[in-house]
């Protein structure tokens, strides 16, 4: 240890007898949160960023897997294949259909469904568990079981929709090419109310409840006090989850790999199921991942705003 | 006044119990089917409780199918998985919310980004790396990736736990003479109990739920797990809804009991990852 040449900055305070020296003092303090911080960064990048860059690489190669002799770069091959390429436009057309339209029903129904349940009443336990039950239920369950209520053999939907004269006989809206992509969707919306319900909720108990009483008192009316105070205290939460909800969204395909698998004619598919089935299905690694390259671009945009914007607000919070 | 005030509150509790029937309505539906008779399930049609049930689907199920092993084999992962997160989440964690470096930012950066890009990205290259491992159509293949997929949220889930306790009691341990990482274990750590369960909830109701890598890393009945089970089932036995509604009813138990035992700290944990669902 004393091999160490003594460096004048680092003897400034001259170490005791027996004392490890400041250099390594430092060197061990400076270290701490790395040794406590290393397992979790190790898998991290060993699992998640290494195949993040192998993905990008596969962009530009040939890469089937009952193809021995493929793996040689193809260049940009896979891109020119991409523009000509149908199912891929569809596939982001309806990526934007499924995200705007389940985000936009889960964010107002998540908020009716806060706002009702921030008032105290009697059975307010109970009643927030069990509204909240469906984020528990494992995502491909939640896509069977609205794929089973929609079949008309054991499931009611179809039978209640010709009762009120929405549908002439009872029919499977997830093999009607122009009504399919509303049953992951509804899936999506019965899956994820819970989850901005509590986000909301939580941000909702935060306001002062003086606020109200005051606002009460200087005889504000109920829409008053929810514009004039609810809505400016919850603006911060509602923007952050809509922000990031969407881009989660946009990459969920769990409930349309389950319920459709992307059918009838692709009528389902979003650009995160049609990897997955490229991948999956086709055993093309090549292809597969170069649509998730250009998704990433896409979303990358999109999340280095959200990543500012977390950093903004963390520092003023 | 009194009077004014009944309606908005008879409206209010109907808008509650009318959202708690379309919360459960589904699960209703899969249980029903699940104790319904065959011949009943085609004669009844849409009634909304069968004139007799059974629990035949449910023998069927438990006695003669692959789903034991399959509930076995998912109980495997989604355990060890959470419970080697936790592990890893709470050192990182308190890294995070006790240490100032110039790094914290980068590894913040890092874990955020790891929850932004797709996930089904990694679909072929995980897979690409993990057959010359020989880790495909294993459990502990599959364990790996759900632990390093789970640790950046339970890592922020875990630091909003530690910046809830504060750091004068392990200051004290350490001017007592204790080192850092002592202070750590038998001070801090079993004050975070509560937060520890939840994390293991949280991952473990996420490990449960994973679909496209347990489809896409396994294959063959051995090692699959419940979703990779379940999906082969309905794939290839469409037609025995009593069956493959009493497999579903199974697989939503053990999700169900995690929720009861984390619903507490929902809020608090969906704040503080406010990213994963």
């Amino acid at each position: 240890m004393s091999a160490l040449a003594p460096d004048p900055r680092f003897v400034s305070q001259a170490p005791g007898p027996g004392q490890r020296s400041p250099f390594l003092r430092r060197l061990a303090h400076a270290s701490e949160p790395w040794l406590y911080s290393a397992p979790a960064l190790i898998l991290i990048v060993a699992v998640m960023l290494v195949p993040l860059v192998l993905g990008i690489s596969y962009a530009f190669r040939d890469v089937r897997l009952l193809n021995p002799f493929s793996g040689g770069y193809v260049g940009l091959q896979h891109f020119h294949e991409l523009a000509r390429d149908k199912a891929f436009w569809g596939a982001l057309k309806n990526t934007l259909w499924w995200t705007g339209a389940s985000v936009f029903l889960q964010f107002f129904l998540g908020l009716f469904l806060a706002l009702l349940l921030d008032k105290p009443f009697y059975g307010r336990g109970i009643a927030q568990a069990l509204c909240f039950l469906p984020w528990a239920v494992p995502s491909f369950l939640s896509g069977l079981n609205w794929a089973w209520l929609f079949n008309p053999v054991v499931g009611p939907l179809p039978h209640w929709m010709v009762s009120l004269g929405l549908m002439s006989q009872p029919e499977n809206i997830l093999s009607d090419p122009t009504l399919a992509m509303w049953g992951p969707i509804i899936a999506n919306v019965w899956w994820g109310i819970p989850f901005f319900a509590i986000t909301l909720l939580a941000a909702l108990q935060s306001i002062p409840r003086d606020l109200y009483e005051a606002a009460a008192i200087d005889g504000a009316g109920g829409v008053q006090r929810f514009f004039s105070i609810t809505l400016p205290f919850l603006a911060p939460t509602i923007a952050i989850t809509v922000l990031l909800r969407t881009v989660w969204i946009s990459n969920f395909a769990d409930l349309i790999v389950v319920m459709t698998s992307g059918g009838p004619a692709n009528r389902t598919q979003i650009v995160a199921s049609y990897i997955f089935t490229q991948a999956f299905k086709k055993l093309d690694f090549g292809y597969a991942s170069a649509v998730a390259l250009v998704l990433l671009v896409l979303l990358l945009a999109y999340s280095m705003l959200i990543v500012l914007l977390r950093q903004s607000l963390l520092k003023k919070g | 006044m009194r009077r004014k005030r009944l309606l908005p509150t008879a409206l209010h509790r109907l808008a509650i119990l009318a959202y708690i029937a379309f919360a459960l309505f589904p699960l209703y539906w899969l249980l029903k089917v699940s104790v319904t008779p065959n011949d009943l399930l085609y004669s009844e049609g849409v009634r909304l409780w069968p004139s007799h049930m059974t629990l035949d689907h449910f023998a069927f199920v438990l006695k003669h199918s692959d789903f034991p092993r399959f509930f076995q084999n998912s109980l495997i992962v989604s355990g060890s998985t959470a419970a080697i997160v936790t592990a890893l989440a709470s050192t990182s964690g308190y890294a995070l919310s006790r240490f100032e470096f110039r790094a914290k930012y980068l590894i913040v950066a890092l874990m955020l980004l790891t929850q932004m890009f797709p996930l089904v990205m990694l679909v072929a290259p995980i897979f690409k790396m993990l057959t010359p491992l020989k880790l495909t159509n294993s459990l502990a293949g599959l364990t790996l990736v759900y632990v390093a997929f789970n640790v950046p949220f339970a890592t922020f889930l875990m630091q909003s736990f530690f910046d809830g306790i504060p750091k004068d009691l392990e200051e004290a341990a350490m001017i007592d003479g204790a080192t850092r990482f002592k202070a750590f274990r038998q001070i801090i750590l079993p004050l975070t109990l509560p937060g520890i369960a939840a994390t293991l909830g949280f991952v473990f109701t996420a490990a449960w739920s994973e679909l496209l890598f347990s489809l896409m890393l396994i294959s063959g009945n051995q090692s699959a797990t419940f979703p990779v089970g379940l999906l082969s089932f309905v794939s290839k036995f469409s037609v025995d809804f009593g069956q493959m509604m009493a497999a579903g009813v199974l697989a939503l138990i053990p999700a169900c009991l995690f929720f009861l035992l984390i619903q507490r700290y929902l809020v608090q944990g969906l704040t503080a990852g406010a990213v994963k669902g």
